[in-house]
């Protein structure tokens, strides 16, 4: 399989070194979106391999990350009643509410399930009649196609005993709400992946058009963030601006349709959402549809609404937008580490602070050395 | 959280054309196709799927890159741990009653 092969060669990783060093004739600030960009350029310390001047700023892609601690605790507080099963991704348990983490719930005795799939909290809800199970959604555009199917098998199935907790978040409004921040100075985009496997990539066109700013949707492999990079430089330097897809092998320029479908079907646009560190930014999140209301936990039952301001020590939004790195926010490393995290960033592997914590200290995987199955 | 993790069908429902027998990591698994509702999948296509979903269907050379890209980014674990718990495997307790 030579084109596999090709990839993974470290000669063409040091050649896009070279080339990223030859482009760079002045300072660039480029950000990764994705939060699995950010945790492949930790683990494989992608900084090194970048001159000076050409400087990665973290972007907000990380769901678990940029989710308030008020709707944690809103979710949670439906295990109050005894019939209630709650249901999350794995990545979602050690995140703190106020009063404890799914986790600790969990502990406490409360019915809190781990599931790999809506479609199993679905599941779980149609082998236990006598238990309402709440799916507490999270993710981008890239999870909730899935969400949405999973609702319409519901209402197909005409199961009462199951709803969803909405968090879903758009990425555009958050690059919007980024670009228009004064303390920010951004020169490029490296693109979602999987993201972008769903909503293609005629949504960033207004970046280039209207911001002047190239976006290059990228792959996750090194080579993958390298070559981006290079076609980021390449645009740069002829003072060019578009959108371009690295990531061809899995990214249509379209998107999924279906997928979009699914998701125009059951959500509609919040007028505005709260993000963790960047605050209330409009139309930038979804919710569930009236038709679809009796599948909607915040239609169905009370849910107080909660809103808790971070710890004024955590400075977690200066991180997520990029204006800080992850050792300056004053709690890193000491109040706030990886078992014991203060912020969502230092909970899931694709926040920033928990990349940076687990890889600043150990040597990088070796590119040309890492496994292959 | 943003895992996409390759699978082979093997076999489409015949009672449902939603779903499908996938192999996923060496795991037979339901995965759900109903994202991919505009494309012909038959046997032996290859999917990526995340969280449970087939979210695009890609090439066989496109399958094998993806499965390194996952044990190059050190998340072989996580994507087998993810294939194994589709359908509740993991939940094995009495209450939630028999898993198929």
């Amino acid at each position: 399989m030579r084109y596999v092969d090709e990839f993974r060669a470290p000669q063409l990783i040091s050649r896009a070194g070279v080339e990223i060093r030859r482009l760079a004739d002045h300072h660039y600030r480029i950000m990764e979106v994705c939060g699995g960009h950010t945790h492949a350029i930790y683990r494989f310390g992608l900084k090194d391999l970048l001159p000076e001047n050409v400087e990665l700023i973290h972007g907000p892609g990380c769901p678990v990350c940029v989710l308030p601690m008020g709707r944690i605790d809103d979710g949670l507080s439906l295990t109050a009643q005894p019939e209630f099963t709650f249901a999350a991704f794995g990545d979602m348990m050690r995140v703190p509410g106020t009063h404890g983490s799914p986790l600790e719930y969990k502990a406490r005795g409360m019915d809190v399930r781990i599931v790999y799939s809506p479609a199993d909290a679905l599941k779980l809800a149609r082998m236990n009649p006598e238990k309402h199970v709440v799916f507490f959604a999270i993710g981008f555009e890239t999870t909730a196609p899935s969400t949405a199917l999973t609702i319409l098998r519901a209402k197909s199935e005409g199961l009462q005993n199951f709803t969803v907790f909405c968090n879903h978040v758009t990425i555009i409004p958050a690059i919007r709400a980024i670009l228009d921040s004064p303390d920010m100075r951004l020169d490029g985009f490296v693109g979602p992946g999987h993201v972008s496997t769903v909503i293609g990539c005629r949504p960033y066109e207004w970046i280039a058009k209207d911001e002047g700013k190239p976006v290059v949707v990228s792959g996750f492999e090194p080579l993958d963030i390298l070559q981006s990079i290079v076609m980021l430089l390449r645009q740069l330097r002829n003072g060019e601006a578009k959108v371009e897809n690295q990531y061809k092998r899995v990214v249509p320029w379209e998107g999924n349709r279906a997928a979009l479908r699914a998701i125009a079907e059951v959500f509609e646009l919040r007028s505005y959402f709260e993000w963790r560190g960047l605050g209330f930014i409009s139309q930038s999140a979804l919710k569930i549809r009236k038709a679809y209301a009796d599948w909607d936990a915040e239609q169905r039952f009370s849910v107080p609404g909660v809103r808790v301001t971070d710890p004024k020590a955590a400075q977690c939004g200066e991180v997520l937008k990029g204006v800080l790195k992850p050792s300056q926010c004053k709690l890193f490393g000491c109040e706030c580490t990886p078992e014991q995290p203060v912020g969502a960033l230092m909970v899931s592997s694709e926040g920033s602070c928990a990349a940076y914590y687990n890889y600043q200290h150990q040597k990088p995987v070796s590119i040309s050395s890492a496994p292959v199955l | 959280m943003c895992l996409a993790i390759p699978g082979k069908i093997v076999k489409l429902d015949p009672g449902n054309p939603q779903l499908a027998v996938v192999d996923v990591v060496g795991v037979r698994r339901k995965v759900d196709l109903g994202l991919l509702q505009d494309e012909v999948l038959k046997p032996d296509d290859w999917v990526l799927i995340h969280v449970g979903f087939a979210m695009s269907k890609i090439s066989e050379a496109d399958a094998a890159d993806q499965m390194r890209t996952l044990a190059v980014l050190g998340e072989s674990e996580a994507a087998m741990q993810e294939a194994r718990g589709y359908g509740l495997e993991n939940e094995s307790n009495r209450e939630w009653g028999e898993v198929t």
